[in-house]
């Protein structure tokens, strides 16, 4: 990482460490690599979806040292020592964590597509606000873009999850 | 949709980083945060030999009272300004318009400096820049540090004051008179997305009658627009709908915003004259609240 007199090249592979669900992992990355493709092709994590690839859609959302983030907005060599949180980290193989739980008991979801991106920002959400009230949950799921349901099954799934709707919990 | 090839470097002092930009020029690109130049590289629109990213760079991302102001890092998450008190406490107007910035997992990302320095014509940040003249601090290895007034830094469309061998490392807020109501309203196709027309505004009342007042636009020109005349034409004029209309008309009759697939331009130039009349409106209510506030406290005192 010298200065001056320093010879760039666009085909350099660089070498990352990071940990992700908990885990360390070591790559080695063209710059260009963002962290969603990152994950999916390298770590095969491909719980993290790509809709847009320009940061509207939020579908590859994922937490990075706790702060969710586009991961097609974030290159891989960015993430060098960063804690990053992927929805197959929300709970073991095979099972449901409880935000899951309560989202798949109120149908929130139809295709799934965006399922991953919701779960990880609805996650940050939680962590930050856990009572949250149904225009917070609306507020903080704007950049998330669901073609299938209308949002209020989401919604209503948040809110189970918070323990603030009646009957939720 | 992939980005095309650069090198990267993150150099972890400002010196290193600005020897890199003294030697690559324009073929270079500073990375903040990434929430704008990310898009533009995977849409191939931006094309840069080498990224610099400043994340590893120490001492850019203070959020500091100085001198009564603000000192703000450039590279300051926009979610960690949000979240802050002194930002609150000291640039309302900033946290004003802060929650109108993209989406949260944007702005847990997007850096102060990032949005300053990228200039989108529709951006939040550099509308309130323009309200509150905030001054930005530019450094380069060759010429060393200048400060840059922000009615001087916004050159037109997505360009600035900043040379390519240039970094902006700080954002200075001069104090806020205690007692400002402040106010920042926008009107987008979607919550989240650009402004079509966004307004900052700030007003101060003495003796039920505006003593200061603060308008700057957003997405009605190349670049923030700041209403100076209108803030002037209020200056002794009661707080009430007719000046607030006035001003409204007075602004609205100067702007020539473009027409796009958005809106037409005569729809802008509507919508910053209601935004406008809005915003001072809500602005002078905070204003009056204040200084009621601040009568009963004086009053609470034997």
């Amino acid at each position: 990482m010298s200065g001056a007199g320093d010879t760039i090249s666009a085909d350099e592979i660089i070498t990352i460490e990071l940990t992700v669900n908990g885990t360390p992992r070591l790559g080695h990355v063209e710059a260009r690599k963002t962290l969603a493709d990152f994950l999916r092709e390298d770590l095969a994590l491909t719980g993290t979806h790509l809709g847009c690839e320009h940061g509207v859609c939020g579908a590859c959302t994922v937490l990075v040292d706790g702060e969710p983030a586009r991961s097609c907005l974030m290159l891989a060599v960015q993430a060098r020592g960063c804690e990053v949180r992927t929805i197959e980290g929300l709970a073991p193989e095979g099972t449901l964590g409880p935000l899951q739980q309560a989202m798949w008991e109120n149908h929130s979801f139809q295709c799934g597509f965006c399922t991953p991106g919701f779960l990880m920002q609805i996650t940050a959400l939680l962590a930050e606000n856990p009572a949250p009230s149904e225009a917070e949950v609306r507020e903080a799921l704007t950049g998330n873009l669901c073609r299938c349901t209308g949002y209020q099954s989401i919604v209503r799934g948040v809110m189970a999850a918070s323990g603030a709707a009646p009957g939720g919990g | 949709m992939k980005p095309p090839p650069f090198a990267y470097r993150a150099p972890e002092s400002l010196g290193e980083a600005l020897s890199m930009l003294a030697e690559h020029g324009d073929d270079a690109k500073v990375l903040a945060g990434g929430q704008s130049l990310v898009p533009l590289l995977n849409l191939r629109l931006a094309r840069p030999a080498l990224l610099v990213d400043l994340a590893r760079v120490p001492g850019l991302a203070g959020v500091d009272q100085r001198a009564g102001g603000l000192a703000l890092g450039a590279m300051a998450r926009e979610r960690t300004l949000e979240r802050s008190e002194l930002v609150r406490r000291l640039a309302p107007l900033l946290s004003a318009a802060l929650p109108f910035i993209g989406h949260p997992a944007i702005r847990s990302r997007g850096t102060l400096g990032g949005s300053l320095a990228h200039a989108d014509p529709a951006a939040e940040i550099p509308a309130v820049a323009a309200a509150l003249d905030a001054e930005m601090v530019v450094v380069s290895a060759g010429r060393g540090e200048r400060t840059v007034a922000a009615k001087d830094f916004f050159s037109g469309y997505l360009s600035t004051a900043l040379e390519p061998d240039e970094i902006l490392t700080e954002v200075r807020i001069p104090p806020f008179p205690s007692g400002m109501g402040v106010s920042f309203m926008e009107v987008a196709r979607r919550h989240g997305d650009f402004a079509m027309v966004g307004v900052a505004a700030a007003v101060r009342l003495e003796a039920g009658y505006i003593a200061e007042a603060r308008l700057a636009l957003t997405g009605v020109a190349d670049a923030p627009v700041r209403a100076v005349d209108a803030e002037r034409s209020l200056l002794g004029a009661a707080p009430d709908a007719a000046s607030f209309a006035g001003a409204a008309q007075a602004v609205a009759q100067r702007l020539a915003p473009r027409s796009d697939l958005h809106g037409s331009a005569e729809y802008r130039r509507e919508v910053a004259g209601t935004l406008v009349r809005r915003a001072l409106a809500a602005a002078s209510g905070r204003a009056a609240a204040h200084n009621l506030q601040g009568d009963l406290e004086e009053g609470a005192i034997p």
